[in-house]
């Protein structure tokens, strides 16, 4: 399984990075959520994964024993989860806001260069 | 000792706080803070003339800097000249700028400036001195610039903090080279381990790069000519930083520096060469000048050359001429520029041709100018005339082409001599101009300043002894020098030097006669101009912001995916070539991987389609649907390799997402149908690329065994010490509640983000 | 979106997702869930109900701007954080009551920052959806 998610890491940091290259800026945006997921399941998927084992102490348990998942990067990825919301809404709002502004969805037309002497 | 050297930076800023009074009522109150540490350090005179002091205050002891710092003979003269000329200076300005809007802030760089220049003279440690000489270029940047509404203020201020800044940087360069070398950084340590440092292969470095810094600092040829562009800074400033204090921060480096790594021939060929360029040149450019401050800022620059210049030669002769004629200069100078100074207040104008007969409305001034010009031109009774006696035997003496250094120090002399008369004695000689008939005596805040000056001089140059013992000998002592010479006195008795003397006044004396300055002369040199230094630093400077201009609009050119496309190409190239050369990648994690299920394929399969759908499809609401699509099979995901809480937040999140997307979407704009196949060809490659080269990191470090003890940390202790059993929640509640804390307010940053954006009304000029 | 259905259902679901919300936040320190999920699922409901009711009325039902959620949940986090100091243990460190509640388990301060997070995260999603469809531009 680890391969396939290997691979499925692999296709959304591609396709986060292609879409980000695009002159839409709302492929822009696209992008981001794509390289967003695929950094969380590249987190997800160095941290070792195992199958239906949660890192929850059992009711009569005091301590985790025996296999279970790693809680390290779960912690990570679910502050990453919530930033990113975060992320997401104020690039969609800036976004609402350039457009409004030059009406337009092309990055072309936000060009302007520091220096123009 | 610590204090004295910090009370000029809290004075600085008391001055600025109470800026309205120093404006106004109490403008003579910043003197006496100059006033006090000049009778402080008198009053250590005794001390210094028997031995150094030392003071140590431990500071990154580690680094070995420490705030040391030595009072020894150099450090005192330099003291006495900084506080004593400081304090003339202070009383000086506080009358000259009378009624300057920005007086406060004047004295507040004034003062940030004296105590930057004491800190100076007195480090005894290389890091130490390197902070205080470049707080002196940036104050001296701020002082040049002080009327800073005119253009011509600001680009020369520019241009001397450059040139001062670019030796600065070379200096510190020079001072890690012999830190690092001789394992020290005391200047202390260095004296005493004295003459190792000559012997070494980077010793070629060591001189270059603190004959860099001195040359700069101290206006030698080719570096020189910052100075006359520094006279746009107010008079005082000229006055003070520009002759007799700053500049000669060069020359203190460089006797400083003596006993460390002087007395070998390329130290003294470099330094004499120089010395003397700078002499000829500028004694030669001092001729063609009708302003009264240009003038004397190229005889001062002759003057610093012949201090370079006897530092080169070196002999005990020339060590004592340089000590004695460093107080020389800086009394006669300072008077002349604070005369030419109350000229051009009380006239409104520096061109020495309409300044005649002024003799008879401000007297003072006209005796102050005359002394200090008496003394410049080293006229028996006063002290210029025993400096010059003393160059004059170093250089009759000297240990190798004794005619041509003495002819050297002749023509110069002469030409300060000149120089000297034309600031200090023709403007009150001759018939007074009718226009200058209503003009009187100044404040005496002005004239008494260099009055007092130009009378040292003269009580000096009578009886010298006055500063012999006390003050010469030990900066003497302190260039690592022991042959006992004779006293100063003030008549040697009849012999060639004194012959010397003569012919120098009389041949200045002629050529103040019979020369008259005039606007014409200049032409003859101005064909010469584009090769001058400056023009050649000037072209040298748009070069580089020309380039500059090139590099940024071909890098920083405004498109976000070339800024994307760089960064990635690089990072892949980077990475591509380690992975290719450092690791052999291969696939041997048979080991501990877990089984693919049906589902795990059915849910990869949709992925992989809804990611494809996003990319692809030319609709919105398509792209959009599919991305939620690819959000919720994670969320799958999540759920099937345990993690519940993740699999909860992802599917919340993706709901509020698509929300948002929903909002928004339909007041935005379709996608742009730009199809260049090329452009996507290349973008794809670029993207594959990087995507392949993700996926093979990550199988790299799954290869590579990692440890878990953190995570092992956290599950064994959940419980015990925190009392949760969700190992997760306890995390961020928990054990890592202070980043949760963050994370909140990052998000609260994020909504306030929003909300302004959203609310903020934005005009229809600012739509354009 | 004035489906009849919707409104209806959305009235009813409205207290039971709050109530779903709040029970997935006290759970948190024992079972999956917790402030973030809690506060996102509360959200949700809020965000349900006014797509049935429109913006105005869930904004009369909360009767607060969602925004001044966000510097209570900023406080209940920081004083419960603070509230160790007060007793001379270090910021932060966790001090629990030795009173077991069902579902909650022990009552301590985590679970006071907890609840603050469960309100920062209202308050922050609230005032981004709700200032997003309110403003035309």
């Amino acid at each position: 399984m680890e391969l396939l998610l290997l691979i499925l890491v692999g296709v959304l940091y591609a396709t986060g990075i292609f879409m980000m290259l695009r002159r839409s800026m709302v492929k822009l945006l696209i992008g981001l959520i794509l390289l967003g997921n695929g950094a969380n399941m590249l987190i997800f998927l160095l941290g070792g994964i195992t199958r239906g084992k949660p890192p929850i102490i059992g009711d009569a348990d005091k301590v985790l024993t025996g296999i279970y998942a790693d809680p390290v990067p779960q912690s990570l990825i679910l502050t990453a989860i919530v930033i990113s919301f975060g992320l997401q809404s104020f690039a969609i709002v800036l976004l609402k806001r350039v457009h409004a502004l030059i009406q337009t969805d092309d990055l072309n037309d936000l060009n302007t260069p520091d220096t123009s002497i | 000792m610590l204090i004295v050297v910090l009370s000029g930076f809290l004075f600085a800023f008391l001055t600025l706080l109470s800026g309205k009074l120093v404006r106004n009522s109490l403008s003579w109150f910043p003197a006496l803070l100059p006033l006090a540490l000049f009778i402080y350090f008198m009053s250590y005179i005794p001390v210094v003339a028997a031995g150094p002091v030392r003071f140590h205050y431990p500071w990154v002891t580690s680094m070995g800097v420490d705030l040391d710092f030595k009072l020894d003979g150099l450090a005192m003269l330099f003291s006495l000249l900084i506080t004593g000329i400081g304090t003339c200076i202070f009383v000086y300005a506080s009358y000259y700028l009378k009624g300057n809007k920005y007086l406060d802030r004047f004295f507040c760089y004034l003062s940030i400036f004296m105590a930057a220049m004491l800190g100076m003279v007195l480090a005894d440690n290389l890091i130490i001195l390197f902070i205080f000489w470049e707080l002196t270029s940036i104050s001296s940047y701020f002082l040049i610039g002080f009327n800073n509404e005119e253009k011509k203020s600001r680009r020369n201020a520019l241009m001397a903090l450059t040139i001062t800044g670019a030796g600065g940087f070379l200096l510190m360069a020079g001072f890690i080279l012999i830190g690092s070398i001789s394992g020290t950084y005391s200047i202390n340590s260095l004296i005493a381990s004295g003459g190792s440092l000559q012997q070494h292969a980077l010793y070629g470095w060591m001189i270059l790069f603190i004959f860099a810094g001195a040359f700069t600092k101290s206006a030698q040829f080719p570096f020189h000519f910052w100075l006359p562009g520094a006279m746009v800074a107010p008079t005082p400033v000229s006055a003070y930083l520009h002759s007799a204090t700053m500049v000669k921060a060069g020359i203190y480096l460089l006797a400083r520096f003596t006993p460390i790594l002087g007395h070998t021939t390329s130290w003294s060929t470099t330094l004499i060469i120089v010395g003397g360029i700078t002499m000829l040149y500028s004694a030669f450019h001092s001729l063609q000048r009708i302003d009264l401050k240009e003038i004397l800022a190229y005889s001062t620059i002759a003057a610093l050359g012949t201090l370079v210049f006897l530092l080169g030669i070196g002999t005990s002769n020339a060590l004592l001429a340089a000590a004695v004629f460093i107080l020389v200069h800086a009394l006669y100078k300072a008077a002349l520029f604070m005369v030419a100074g109350i000229l051009d207040h009380e006239t409104g104008t520096r061109n020495i041709g309409m300044l005649r007969g002024l003799k008879k409305v401000m007297w003072p001034v006209a005796l102050a100018g005359m002394l200090a010009a008496f003394s410049s031109a080293g006229i028996p009774l006063t002290f210029g005339f025993i400096g010059k006696e003393l160059i004059y035997e170093s250089t009759f003496h000297a240990p190798y082409i004794a005619v041509i250094l003495t002819l050297i120090a002749l023509f110069t002399n002469i030409l300060i001599l000149y120089a000297g008369f034309q600031a200090g004695i023709r403007p009150f000689t001759g018939k007074l101009s009718g226009v200058h008939q209503h003009l009187h005596i100044p404040s005496f805040r002005l004239w008494l300043p260099p009055l007092l000056l130009a009378l040292l001089g003269v009580v000096l140059g009578i009886w010298p002894s006055l500063v012999d013992g006390p003050l010469i000998r030990p900066v003497y002592t302190a260039l690592g020098e022991t042959t006992i010479l004779s006293p100063l006195l003030l008549w040697h008795g009849f012999n060639w030097v004194v012959v010397l003397s003569i012919v120098t006044i009389i041949a200045g004396c002629l050529l103040y006669y019979l020369f008259v300055p005039s606007r014409s002369y200049i032409p003859l040199t101005d064909k010469w101009l584009h090769l001058s230094p400056e023009a050649l630093t000037v072209r040298l400077g748009r070069a580089f912001i020309h380039f500059s201009n090139r590099y940024t609009n071909l890098f920083h050119n405004g498109f976000l995916r070339s800024y994307v496309s760089v960064i990635i190409v690089f990072i892949t190239c980077l990475l591509a070539m380690k992975l290719i050369t450092g690791v052999d990648v291969h696939f041997d994690i048979k080991t501990n991987i877990s089984d693919i299920r049906s589902y795990d394929i059915v849910i990869f399969l949709i992925i992989i389609a809804a990611i494809w759908k996003s990319i692809s499809t030319s609709s919105r609401i398509n792209a959009v649907a599919s991305l939620s699509v690819v959000g919720y099979c994670i969320c799958l995901l999540f759920v099937i390799y345990s993690a519940p809480d993740l699999a909860m937040t992802q599917f919340t999140i993706d709901t509020l997402t698509v929300v948002l997307f929903v909002l928004v979407l339909f007041r935005l704009p379709p996608f742009l149908k730009i199809n260049d196949r090329r452009v996507i060809l290349r973008d794809s490659v670029i993207a594959t690329a990087f995507g392949l080269l993700i996926a093979i990191i990550a199988l790299e470090v799954m290869n590579e065994p990692t440890t878990k003890d953190i995570s092992k940390f956290y599950s064994e202790n959940a419980y015990l010490l925190a009392k949760g059993k969700n190992v997760v929640n306890v995390m961020l509640v928990d054990f890592r509640g202070f980043d949760t804390l963050v994370e909140i307010t990052v998000l609260t940053i994020a909504a306030l983000g929003v909300y302004s954006l959203m609310k903020l009304r934005v005009s229809s000029t600012t739509k354009e | 979106m004035k489906s009849i259905i919707l409104k209806t259902a959305s009235n009813y679901l409205l207290p039971l997702l709050l109530l779903f919300a709040v029970f997935i936040l006290l759970r948190g320190h024992y079972k999956p869930g917790g402030g973030f999920v809690g506060g996102l699922i509360a959200s949700i409901a809020f965000v349900l109900h006014s797509f049935a009711n429109g913006l105005q009325n869930t904004r009369k039902l909360l009767r607060y701007p969602p925004g001044a959620f966000i510097p209570v949940g900023l406080a209940i986090s920081l004083l419960s954080g603070l509230a160790p100091m007060l007793i001379g243990k270090p910021f932060m460190s966790g001090e629990w009551l030795s009173v077991q509640v069902p579902i909650i388990g022990l009552i301590g301060t985590p679970l006071f920052f907890d609840i603050g997070v469960f309100f920062v995260v209202i308050g922050v999603t609230l005032t981004i959806l709700f200032t997003i469809s309110e403003s035309i531009l």
